[in-house]
């Protein structure tokens, strides 16, 4: 398993894993396979897949330590520039399309509709997680100082949920299924903290917890 | 105006709508299977086409309308594959998928309440009823889309003459058909059905209220609300009634669905507005399924010649 997830292949695979629903929306235009709304298909597409790629990369600490498989850390970065990738789509189809890029129309809805609001704040603050990526923004941050500021991601996966929610009429499974699965990966990290807090407890409860060096 | 009899030929009484969907594709496979597997249809698919109860039926040398405008129409795919049906799932593509199998034959519409002559319709009678007509209408969604769909039916009002409304009819309350077994998909709606609607009765009278039962020269296909709905171009998309099964006459407005879902967002009227905004949209804009960017709403959607005088001294944007 080791030697599986430190093979540079496995990142250059998962890499192209990771584009597929961008080539499957490139495929169809070519197939005339987007529909009868083809603008909104992509919306929507890239906007599920931005909140697919936030879940992914807030499953990489969890699982490592559930897991104990710490090499896992290897793809988080490129899982959440994944999802700054669509969720920059998904705003391309917003600010041309739906606002034919009159930036003063487009202030003027974010600040009036509450469900652009909170997506657009969302996107907002996956803007500087993207351009601190880099391993020179760590070292420029600090560690302890990169790690606060890309806590900022929980905060983002929250209004990518609640965007989500208030856009849907009625039907809400999907946007409840995306919250669920936000929460029980938020709750994760709350236990560890708590769990953290009280040494003797944690010593006593399972070994592996016991290193606290990792980001997030 | 062109009067034309309708066929004589029966509601229940044609090819099966998926043999005929296929008709063209099944020509072709005659000839050549290979062109058939090069549109991407198996051989068995051709040879034994899925059973499906719904027939549809082809409407000759229907009267032309001069409500009907003259932008270019939508294409009958984007039309049947971009739906909002919800009894039949709430994703657009949804409804073309699963009400391939629903149920129209024996169909009929009960007519009841405020009426000196209440009595149920048989859809060989409601389309014996008047002549039929072509209506080229714009049809605009709540959710800010819009189509331009060539309807068949005719008046609404044609109907209402026939069960003559008592003084105490105000109101007309719609029903569509519900049943959990055709409609599984319905309990993740988040509506309730039997999805129920309403107009006003001088609203019900206008004649641009179009009492439906085709579209591109044939009958309703079931996702567009087979086999007979409502079409209420001045008003959104979901007014519309699809599946009609029952129309009631009152004194008392009634309930909607979307209304009662949300009544912050959906009012009784729900007349096309470009200067009242749904609470979470605007309004003032609509995307023409086939354009990329989006083009002014416009106020009745374009109809206030022959409505707008239906809502004078009312304040719309309390009434929406």
């Amino acid at each position: 398993m080791r030697a599986l997830l430190t093979s540079k292949w496995t990142k250059a695979v998962l890499f192209l894993l990771c584009l597929v629903p961008f080539g499957m929306l490139v495929w169809r235009a070519f197939h005339n396979g987007l529909g009868a709304n083809p603008v909104e298909f992509i919306q929507l597409t890239t906007g599920d897949w931005t909140l697919r790629f936030l879940i992914f990369t807030l499953c990489i600490t969890p699982f490592r330590k559930v897991l104990n498989l710490p090499d896992l850390i290897r793809f988080r970065r490129m899982l959440g520039l994944f999802a700054f990738f669509y969720v920059c789509l998904h705003f391309l189809t917003y600010l041309g399309p739906d606002q034919s890029f009159d930036l003063a129309a487009m202030w003027k809805d974010v600040a009036k509709r509450p469900f652009i609001t909170v997506g657009f704040l969302g996107f907002l603050l996956l803007l500087p997680l993207a351009i601190t990526s880099t391993a020179g923004w760590i070292r420029r941050l600090g560690g302890k100082r990169w790690q606060m500021l890309h806590r900022a991601i929980y905060f983002a996966a929250v209004a990518g949920v609640i965007h989500y929610y208030w856009k849907v009429k009625s039907d809400v499974r999907l946007p409840v299924f995306y919250g669920t699965l936000v929460a029980i990966l938020l709750f994760w990290r709350l236990a560890d903290w708590f769990i953290k807090r009280r040494p003797a407890a944690s010593t006593k409860l399972s070994p592996e917890h016991a290193p606290a060096n990792s980001a997030q | 105006m062109l009067i034309r009899k309708a066929p004589d030929l029966t509601y229940a009484d044609v090819t099966p709508k998926s043999v005929y969907l296929n008709r063209r594709k099944f020509l072709e496979g005659m000839g050549i299977v290979g062109v058939a597997a090069a549109a991407g249809r198996s051989f068995f698919e051709l040879a034994f086409p899925e059973r499906s109860a719904f027939a549809a039926m082809k409407f000759a040398k229907l009267a032309k309308s001069p409500f009907s405008t003259t932008e270019k129409q939508n294409s009958y795919d984007d039309v049947t594959h971009y739906n909002n049906f919800y009894e039949f799932g709430t994703d657009k593509s949804d409804p073309a998928r699963n009400s391939k199998n629903f149920d129209t034959s024996n169909w009929s519409i009960s007519v009841e309440g405020e009426v000196a002559k209440p009595r149920k319709f048989t859809m060989d009678e409601i389309l014996k009823l008047a002549p039929l007509e072509e209506r080229i209408y714009r049809h605009r969604c709540v959710e800010a889309w819009s189509i331009v769909v060539p309807w068949i039916g005719f008046s609404f009002s044609n109907l209402v003459k026939l069960v003559e409304p008592t003084s105490k009819a105000q109101f007309v309350a719609f029903q569509s058909y519900y049943d959990h077994k055709q409609m599984p998909q319905g309990k993740y709606a988040g509506i309730d059905f039997p999805y129920v609607e309403g107009l006003r009765l001088d609203e019900a009278m206008n004649p641009l209220a179009l009492l439906c039962v085709g579209m591109y020269g044939e009958s309703l296909p079931p996702q567009d609300g087979a086999p007979v709905r409502m079409v209420l171009p001045w008003k959104y998309g979901f007014k519309s009634i699809k599946s009609l099964v029952k129309i009631k006459f009152q004194p008392k407005m009634p309930p909607t669905t979307w209304n009662l879902a949300a009544p912050s967002e959906y009012g009784f009227y729900s007349n096309v507005n470009p200067n009242v905004d749904h609470p979470r949209w605007s309004q003032a804009r609509e995307r023409r399924l086939g354009e990329i960017f989006k083009r002014p709403t416009l106020m009745f959607n374009g109809y206030s010649d022959q409505v707008a005088s239906l809502y004078n001294g009312m304040d719309l944007k309390k009434n929406f």
